[in-house]
């Protein structure tokens, strides 16, 4: 079940790399190789926290469900939980 | 009486004021500002005190205060003691002293200032010693100040004025002019009071006299030296301020290594099959895919207004399409009719174009008029922008040039292809100066205005003739004309066998020509080692004389030059060969880098003493290291208007064992007349556009179906034709009747997009160059001499963002196209094949039929064709339907 989705996400279009992350930012399954996403993870995993930190202290009801961040050659996507996160990269061919 | 009087009233207690005429005294000081000129204050010590028995408050007491003493002892003492003594002062004094006692008074309250005082007169000792009616009178006067009798007021009486020196002190003090005052009357007239003013500026230093100045100066008369100063001073311990800072030394993290946490591999399986994963990507996976294809569709992140403006400020006229006069050159001074037959822009000097020029004969008239056209020198022109006139440069050949090009790596070296065969082959660097510095003289602008012939002798600027350097061996070389040449570029070299060498020198050194005689031709410009000894008789005879001013880089190769490798293109089995007219070598790199490297290796040769040129070493072919994989095919274009893809690389033949050229990897006859333009695309390595006879047609190297683009037969023959440097999907070409067409693959594919007159007659050579983004020129040459120079429009040189893109993408299309076309051909040749299968059957069916079959078949037609003729009766109603017995029945 967990395969098939992950493998359902992969096979859209252009996408890089899908990693999950516990709340603790260790990475749980990814389909990139090790240290690409041990890297991954460690930057996201702040960089979530942070965001959703955000949203809360504005208003403590308000909770984070979507993250992206868009640069010049990707997409980081990310989908928040109480549990994991589950970080998407990809490269848009516009 | 008044003194007196004032003196009584003067408060004393023990002491008595006594009023004494004046004395003038002179050493001593006495108490005449007191009033009292007979008192001498004293100082006395109290050894004077004992010898006097005048000590204080022994002898002299406050009640008798005073002493007499005798005159004598003064004198004595002072005879004693001499200065020492106390009455020093006073000797004079004492000397004169009438009396034989002098008063010694006891001034205890130092009311003179001393605490003795003397009395100099016998009138002030008896005073003194006797105030008679005076004290107490004052005494009374003073206990009776209440008195009891009436106070009679008696008015002051006015007394003459006596003066007691008081006038002396007011005159000191009273200030008087000392001068007398000079007065100036200054009058003006009354009618210039009340005009108006005006006031002017005026330096100061400028007019004599205008200021008086009072500098200050130091004054030594006035300048106070400060000889006493009064400080105060304090003793004080000595302090000092020292603090210092001790190094601690603790610990402190200077580099921290970690490692990421990761889970182990259980506890990852573990994780990965838990139940929370499972439903956090349930619920997840949905909007992540949204997000993953919201992307895909659109970019939500385009800035539409940034995207609109494709070119940033659009030089000139955007719809302005036209290719522009710029200017044109003709050769004024030959006396023949000439044509241009080649034209190469000079590829580091900006405006400098070298053109080819042959006569305009045909084989006979040549063969006619050859001992005339001997004499005439057959020329390369070097034309400059600057100069429309006077060609710079005019280099001199044996023949007739038909093609030529500077080398790629040095500018200075052209090489040429004659008519006859030869190769030439010119070094003009020592007038590479000459021509890099041209510039538009004041001369030109006269040109415009006189008439030509008056010039001639006025032309101080000839033009220089360069004989060419080395020509190649006539008996080795080619036998006809040549009708291509070209440099190979120097990233490779070729040994006698056609493979592929590295080249270490850097530059261009071999050459490859193809001619008229069916062959194509490698040539080495190195010197080559000779494989027999030559005798040096031999050699002797042999040896030209040169001309001085040739330079002897390539003396080497005079009249000996031999090809280095040769290739015939046969046709096979038939003696007819391919007469190759233009051949398209794959090149490695594309031509809108080469200038930059052309411009860095003039550079860096300028800065070297000499051009390895003149320093060429033999070719030594087997100690550099083959070239795998490289590919040796080209494109040839012939005369009979095909395209030939074939491979320079000789094989051996099986059956001879010798070297033999390959047969041709594919031939292609798609052009209905000569071949004269087979070049590759500059922005795509493996697109060759060929032009010849009425049309055009596009290839891509690898796909041997057929061309991309092959045009239909245009109403006039195609007579020259380029790449547009700048433009992918751009290319030009020349027609018979003057007119240039200028395709835009993205435009239009089956017709040019447009056409433009250049000339009345055919074009012979284009050829495009750029010299900076704003400036593309195209040069254009025609049968009748003249070059035409035009610039090119903003449009037609600038690309469009993606151009490349979209022409490669057209271009793949096309070869998807062919592939669908050849898939399509083979469906096609399956079905037909499957149709003929069909209709064999059908034959095959027919037969088995057996006879019965076919007798019952009959009788049932007939039973059925009976019944038709009855129904068609009836209703014709030539028979009766019910008495009728049928035919059948009765037969």
């Amino acid at each position: 079940m967990v395969e098939e989705t992950l493998q359902r996400l992969q096979s859209q279009k252009g996408v890089q790399g899908i990693i999950v992350v516990n709340t603790e930012g260790i990475p749980i399954k990814s389909t990139m190789e090790n240290s690409t996403t041990t890297q991954y993870a460690n930057l996201m995993h702040n960089f979530i926290l942070k965001a959703r930190s955000t949203v809360r202290e504005i208003d403590p009801q308000n909770d984070l469900t979507f993250l992206q961040i868009h640069s010049k050659k990707d997409e980081f996507m990310v989908a928040p939980d109480k549990v994991y996160f589950l970080i998407v990269i990809q490269n848009p061919t516009e | 009486m008044a003194p007196k009087a004032q003196k009584g009233k003067k408060p004393s207690g023990k002491k008595k004021p006594k009023p004494l005429p004046d004395t003038e005294e002179e050493e001593p000081l006495n108490m005449e500002s007191m009033g009292h000129p007979e008192i001498y204050p004293l100082v006395l010590t109290t050894k004077t005190q004992e010898i006097f028995n005048c000590r204080i408050d022994e002898d002299v007491t406050d009640e008798v205060p005073y002493k007499l003493i005798k005159k004598e002892d003064i004198f004595e003492d002072l005879q004693n003691r001499a200065a020492v003594s106390d009455f020093h002062p006073v000797k004079k004094i004492v000397r004169e002293y009438p009396g034989d006692e002098l008063l010694l008074v006891y001034d205890k309250d130092f009311k003179y200032g001393l605490n003795f005082y003397l009395i100099a007169t016998e009138e002030g000792k008896e005073n003194y010693l006797n105030p008679p009616e005076l004290p107490p009178e004052e005494q009374e006067e003073n206990k009776e100040l209440i008195p009891e009798d009436i106070y009679i007021y008696h008015p002051p009486l006015s007394k003459p004025w006596v003066s007691l020196g008081s006038e002396k002190e007011i005159e000191e003090e009273s200030v008087k002019e000392s001068t007398k005052q000079i007065t100036y009357m200054i009058s003006r007239k009354r009618n210039q009071f009340g005009a108006p003013i005006t006031f002017s500026d005026q330096n100061a230093s400028s007019a004599k006299d205008a200021y008086i100045e009072c500098t200050a100066y130091p004054d030594k008369n006035f300048t106070l030296k400060k000889l006493e100063k009064d400080i105060g001073m304090q003793v004080i311990p000595h302090i000092k301020d020292i603090s210092t800072q001790t190094r601690w030394t603790y610990p402190k993290n200077a580099t921290t290594q970690y490692h990421a946490r990761e889970f182990s591999e259980e506890e990852r399986e573990k994780l990965g099959k838990s139940k929370s994963l499972i439903d956090f990507l349930k619920k997840v996976s949905t909007s992540v895919e949204i997000a993953l294809q919201q992307n895909e569709i659109m970019n939500t992140f385009i800035e539409d207004w940034r995207c609109l403006a494709e070119e940033e400020g659009a030089f000139g006229d955007k719809t302005d399409t036209h290719l522009k006069e710029y200017q044109s050159f003709t050769d004024l001074h030959s006396t023949t009719e000439k044509k241009i037959t080649c034209i190469s822009w000079h590829p580091v000097i900006y405006g400098l174009i070298a053109v080819s020029v042959a006569v305009r004969l045909s084989f006979e008239d040549r063969v006619h008029l050859s001992g005339k056209l001997l004499l005439q020198p057959s020329l390369i022109l070097f034309w400059s922008f600057s100069d429309p006139i006077h060609p710079q440069l005019m280099l001199e050949s044996p023949e007739d040039i038909f093609c030529f090009q500077f080398c790629p790596t040095d500018p200075n070296i052209i090489a040429g292809g004659c008519i006859n065969g030869q190769i030439v082959l010119w070094d003009i660097t020592a007038h590479a100066d000459r021509i890099e510095n041209i510039k538009a003289s004041g001369r030109s602008k006269k040109v415009a205005l006189k008439p030509m012939f008056l010039l001639e002798p006025e032309s101080n600027k000839e033009s220089i003739f360069i004989r060419h350097c080395a020509v190649s061996s006539i008996e080795s070389g080619h036998k006809k004309i040549i009708t291509d040449i070209q440099w190979l570029p120097d990233t490779f070299e070729i040994n006698r066998m056609g493979f592929v060498y590295e080249n270490r020198n850097g530059i261009c050194c071999q050459l490859a020509t193809c001619s008229a005689d069916c062959t194509i031709c490698f040539w080495d410009i190195r010197p080559q080692k000779p494989l027999t000894p030559q005798p040096t008789e031999k050699k002797k005879e042999e040896s030209i004389e040169i001309p001085f001013d040739v330079p002897s880089t390539f003396l080497h190769l005079d009249l000996s030059w031999k090809p280095l490798a040769k290739i015939k293109l046969s046709k096979g089995e038939t003696s007819l060969d391919h007469c190759p007219t233009k051949i398209s070598l794959t090149e490695d790199h594309l031509l809108y880098k080469t200038q930059d490297k052309i411009l860095a290796q003039t550079k860096s040769l300028k800065a070297g003493e000499t051009s390895p040129y003149h320093n060429l070493e033999g070719g030594m072919t087997d100690h550099l290291k083959p070239l795998e994989d490289f590919c040796t095919k080209f494109f040839v274009g012939t005369e009979e208007g095909e395209v030939i893809y074939t491979d320079w690389k000789l094989e051996r033949d099986p059956d001879t064992g010798r070297f033999m050229t390959k047969k041709p990897v594919n031939l292609y006859t798609v052009h209905d007349g000569f071949v004269h333009t087979v070049q590759r695309s500059p922005f795509y390595n493996d697109i060759v556009l060929t032009i010849g006879g009425w049309n055009v047609a596009i290839w891509k190297e690898g796909v041997m179906t057929g061309p991309l683009l092959q045009s239909c037969c245009a109403p006039k023959m195609y007579t020259s034709g380029h790449w547009s440097l700048t433009r992918p999907g751009v290319f030009y070409i020349g027609r018979e009747d003057g007119y240039i067409d200028i395709w835009d693959l993205l435009e239009k594919t089956h017709e040019p997009a447009l056409s433009q007159n250049i000339c009345i007659t055919m074009i012979t050579y284009i050829k495009p160059w750029t010299f900076s983004p704003k400036q593309q020129f195209i040069a254009i040459a025609d049968y009748y001499g003249t070059l035409h120079i035009l610039e090119i429009p903003w449009t037609l040189s600038h690309p469009s963002v993606n151009e490349i893109a979209s022409v490669n993408y057209y271009f793949e299309r096309e070869v998807k196209h062919l592939e669908y076309v050849e898939q399509r051909k083979i469906i096609r040749d399956q079905e037909k094949k499957e149709m003929d299968l069909e209709m064999e059957k059908k034959k095959v069916k027919t037969y088995q039929k057996s006879k019965e079959q076919a007798e019952a078949e009959l009788k049932m037609e007939y039973e059925s064709y009976l019944e038709l003729e009855k129904t068609t009766l009836i209703n014709l109603g030539l028979a009766k339907v019910t008495e009728k017995v049928s035919y059948m029945d009765l037969i």
